[in-house]
């Protein structure tokens, strides 16, 4: 027995509020996050990650009482994403609480920040996230903004040279599948997971609980992330957990 | 002033994550985070936590003078290294090649960087990040409550190798074991984060916050069944 694979409920956090969308918009609301984390804090979490999907910097600071007001009653590991632009924000967020941050946008913008906040707080907590959708060649190109913008950049290699400046951990979503409840995209996950010595954390597509397993299994990921199948209450992270261990994977129950 | 804990703020890592859960075990007690050396010296007990590079926790201890401090503490009452504030007590790591405090003997040294997988094959990434089993190697009062095998979590590319195997108090397996835990006189050091563990984190910050330190076989009847073997 060694190193349990993790689940991630993830909470995309505006306006104070736990939404979800499908293929990045049309959001639902889904409930007060602090509540939302005690839950599944309760239910046997592994980490938690929080996404501040705030358009405007008015409402941004929300995000560090949410964070602050979860870490003064949850005991695990807290990520927190969204917005990042500078190292400086990365201390903010570790500061309210969180324990480790993920950086998008800025990573390709200016991935200087990824290396300088890496060297500073360690790679522990540096987290990148990827967004990538299939191209026509048969690879996946990386986004940003959300999901708005095309780089022109390759996610595996991407995710090799993110590695490389400092990234402790891979945040990987496919916008193809993600919130259409399909499954995640394995080959995606299994080449980015099988190219880098950091673990990866495959996001995007989870409508079921083989979904998850079939993540771990096939797609090679450390941890699995998944919001609405959790959100709405189909199934509880114990369930999860428990059909994961039925599937031969080692899980913290 | 004088506090019941002091963490040993040396601008390293999240502290808050440390006091929060600290505050959370020990309602009534006065939890300082601080650079302090008179309040660190006065502490009734002391955590020693830590993340980031070895060679830059070093040099910010020096900057601040508390090299002498963590000392000094380090001998004479309950002392806990957390993570990196477990390293630090080891007299050389490899990574950047730094001495450490040298407070016990043993050196620290990195997981391979060649590809390590587990006994089903699966690939091992470094960092070793997440929840694994920490298998208690001794009876001890830090245990109290806490079940052999319980999983705690970790964040971490280098481990202690122990200079005397007497010391190590709780071994994990990724996928040799290596040195989870150790146990020296008032001095308790785990590699993984208590504070971001859960129930099991919690209770084994709560021993500490009432651990007398002392590893004496009355205090481990008391809190520990394993004595009784």
């Amino acid at each position: 027995m060694g190193l349990a694979k993790r689940i991630i409920p993830c909470l995309d956090v505006t306006a104070g509020r736990v939404v979800k969308g499908v293929n990045f918009v049309g959001l639902r609301d889904a409930g007060d996050p602090v509540e939302i984390a005690r839950r599944y804090d309760r239910e046997g979490a592994d980490e938690l990650t929080f996404l501040d999907i705030t358009a405007s910097s008015d409402q941004r600071d929300l995000i560090l009482h949410i964070i602050e007001a979860v870490a003064a009653e949850v005991f695990i590991p807290l990520t927190v994403g969204g917005g990042v632009r500078e190292v400086n924000d990365v201390r903010r967020l570790l500061n309210a609480g969180a324990d480790k941050v993920s950086i998008n946008t800025t990573a390709v913008t200016n991935p200087q920040v990824v290396a300088d906040a890496a060297a500073r707080f360690g790679s522990q907590c540096i987290v990148v996230a990827i967004d990538a959708k299939a191209s026509s060649d048969g690879k996946w190109e990386v986004y940003t903004h959300g999901g708005r913008r095309a780089t022109g950049l390759d996610a595996v290699e991407w995710a090799q040279k993110m590695q490389q400046m400092g990234a402790g951990e891979i945040l990987l979503t496919s916008m193809d599948r993600d919130g259409t409840k399909s499954g995640f995209n394995l080959p995606l996950t299994r080449a980015v997971s099988d190219a880098l010595t950091i673990p990866v954390i495959a996001s995007g597509g989870v409508g079921n609980l083989q979904d998850l397993a079939d993540g771990v299994i096939q797609g090679h990921a450390d941890a699995v992330l998944a919001a609405s199948i959790f959100h709405f209450g189909e199934y509880t992270v114990h369930e999860a957990k428990l059909h994961m261990m039925q599937n031969g994977i080692e899980v913290r129950l | 002033m004088n506090v019941d804990i002091a963490v040993i703020d040396y601008g390293m890592g999240n502290l808050r994550s440390v006091s929060k859960a600290l505050e959370h075990v020990a309602p009534a007690a006065s939890v300082a985070v601080t650079t302090d050396p008179d309040v660190i010296l006065n502490a009734g007990r002391v955590v020693f936590p830590g993340v980031g590079a070895m060679g830059d926790c070093m040099h910010e201890l020096r900057e601040r003078g508390l090299i002498e401090v963590v000392r000094q503490a380090a001998a004479s009452k309950p002392f806990l290294g957390i993570c990196l504030g477990m390293q630090m007590l080891f007299e050389h790591s490899e990574e950047g090649d730094v001495a450490g405090l040298g407070i016990l003997p043993g050196r620290v040294l990195r997981f391979p960087n060649v590809a390590m997988h587990d006994n089903a094959g699966n690939r091992l990434k470094v960092p070793h990040m997440g929840w694994n089993e920490v298998h208690q190697a001794v009876p001890h009062p830090m245990w109290g409550g806490i079940v052999d095998g319980a999983r705690f979590y970790f964040v971490h590319s280098y481990y202690v190798e122990a200079g005397n195997p007497d010391m190590v108090s709780a071994f994990t397996l990724y996928p040799f074991p290596f040195t989870s835990a150790v146990a020296s006189n008032n001095i308790f050091a785990v590699q993984f984060h208590p504070e971001k563990s859960q129930a099991a984190g919690l209770t084994l910050l709560g021993n500490f916050v009432t651990w007398d330190g002392n590893i004496s076989a009355n205090q481990c009847d008391t809190f520990n069944t394993h004595c009784s073997l």
